[in-house]
């Protein structure tokens, strides 16, 4: 027996010393206890728990911290989809405004007719392969190749080429971001669904070239910038791009556009609401 | 030699002779790994100074008033990670609610360095070289403050490392360990500083 004693002495020894930091960190935790925002908990619980980082937050638990923080968006965490969205927005009281959803824009307008061929290409059917033999088969380096990369790449069939550019159909397209990342060209832009003004030119090159490439290119004149009463819209890198943060669709932009490369998708009468707008102003009312 | 100038000595070459990196090569994980930014490396050497210096007295008592008279000292190793393992959790739980701000700076690294073999080597080191409480206690402050030195060192070298052409095979983790390997030979320039007077 008395050989078995230093074995009996280390497990008293040592689950000793367990048992005695065990009770401290019990006594620590109810001790130190920090009042967590319950809500934290709660989203925590509700969201994918990939610990993927797509939110963009070191975790699921330092984005379901930001949400409740209001520092990160109800819909930012994306394999969780709007299953997930609509649970947090439960949770955080957030009305249905924030919950935008975002569809695929293509921007460009570089049609059979709008834009003239720069070679024959016979190579294989890929944009990304011909858009690297000497700037692709198109006079615009910038523009939809047309090769149809991205349809092929899109999971929910969403998207068609029609007379050469790649077109996304709204009422298809979850929003799931695969073709911006396909495009070559990176022409393709995830965009809240109410953001139907967009400027569908992506050319870079300055106006004279521009005019040459396409009909309906960007030339980067800046009326727009001009016109736009909340200020955004701006010519980055000689084309216009739209905040679509603080854009407030008026369509401004659109009337004075000289190459017709903002594009209104809804087609709404932007023309006939200006006209309706600006007659109201200049007439008596009579209400009053 | 009067005790101060003994104990300054001991200070001094725990930060430079003995370097826990770069003359014993303990704690080389988190080393390479948090040395990116010299923020987050100096965030790193901080909150292992703070659990080694309490990690070697805690030790202290461990082993000298529960493993040796029970005479199981050769359980020394996994008595320590028991204690180091319960100290940051304990530190965690303390910082969370007592300093929020220091313990968000600290953030990750805390909990990392429960499996930092360079606290567990200066609690080992500090009953295998016989120190007293004492030394103990300054052993792993300065051993820390060494660890401290060299990988915000390293993390400066690194940041420039990010903007400087370097041959392709060498990019990333392979030019990392070879800085490693010349700052440790420079460090080595300091091995006989004070072989005279330890």
């Amino acid at each position: 027996m008395a050989q078995y004693l230093p074995v009996l002495y280390a497990i008293a020894a040592l689950g000793g010393l367990g048992i005695l930091f065990g009770l401290v960190l019990g006594v620590a935790d109810k001790k130190f206890a920090v009042k967590l925002d319950e809500r934290v908990s709660a989203v925590r619980s509700v969201v994918a728990g990939a610990n993927c980082g797509a939110c963009g937050y070191a975790g699921c638990d330092a984005y379901a911290a930001a949400v409740v923080k209001g520092e990160a968006k109800a819909n930012a965490c994306t394999p969780g989809g709007a299953k997930t969205a609509k649970a947090i927005a439960a949770i955080m009281g957030v009305d249905a405004d924030a919950l935008e959803p975002m569809v695929a824009r293509v921007r460009c307008q570089g049609t059979c007719e709008n834009v003239s061929p720069r070679y024959d290409y016979a190579g294989i059917p890929s944009c990304r392969a011909a858009s690297g033999i000497a700037g692709g088969p198109n006079a615009c380096e910038f523009g939809c190749v047309g090769l149809g990369d991205c349809v092929d790449r899109c999971p929910f069939g969403a998207i068609s080429i029609q007379d050469g550019v790649a077109v996304i159909n709204d009422d298809v397209c979850t929003g799931c971001g695969v073709c911006v990342s396909t495009c070559p060209r990176g022409i393709i832009q995830m965009l809240p669904k109410s953001q139907t003004i967009v400027v569908m030119c992506r050319n870079k090159a300055i106006g004279r070239i521009a005019r040459l490439q396409c009909k309906t290119a960007c030339v980067g004149c800046k009326r727009c910038e001009k016109q736009c009463p909340s200020d955004s819209i701006h010519v980055v890198d000689g084309v216009a791009l739209i905040d679509e943060t603080t854009c407030t669709r008026c369509g401004a932009c659109i009337l004075v556009c000289p190459m017709h490369c903002i594009v209104n998708f809804y087609d709404r009468d932007i023309a006939g609401e200006a006209a309706a707008a600006a007659e109201e102003e200049t007439l008596p009312k009579w209400d009053n | 030699m009067s005790p101060i100038v003994k104990i300054l000595l001991f200070m001094f070459s725990c930060v430079l002779t003995h370097n826990y990196i770069f003359s014993r090569f303990l704690g080389c994980c988190p080393f390479l790994g948090v040395s990116g930014k010299v923020e987050t490396a100096f965030g790193m050497g901080i909150a292992v100074t703070f659990v080694m210096t309490l990690a070697s007295l805690f030790t202290y008592f461990a082993y000298y008033y529960v493993l040796v008279p029970m005479k199981l000292e050769y359980l020394n190793t996994i008595a320590f990670i028991l204690v180091i393992a319960s100290l940051v959790q304990v530190v965690e739980m303390f910082l969370k609610k007592s300093a929020p701000s220091l313990y968000s700076a600290l953030g990750i690294y805390l909990p990392l360095i429960t499996t930092n073999c360079a606290v567990l080597g200066v609690t080992i080191l500090n009953i295998t070289e016989g120190y007293n409480l004492l030394y103990s206690v300054l052993n792993g402050t300065f051993g820390a403050l060494g660890f401290l030195v060299a990988i915000v060192l390293m993390a400066g070298v690194r940041e420039r490392l990010e903007t400087a052409k370097i041959p392709a095979p060498l990019k990333g983790f392979p030019i990392s360990l070879v800085i490693a390997g010349l700052m440790s030979m420079a460090f080595l320039g300091f091995s006989n500083m004070f072989a005279g007077v330890m």
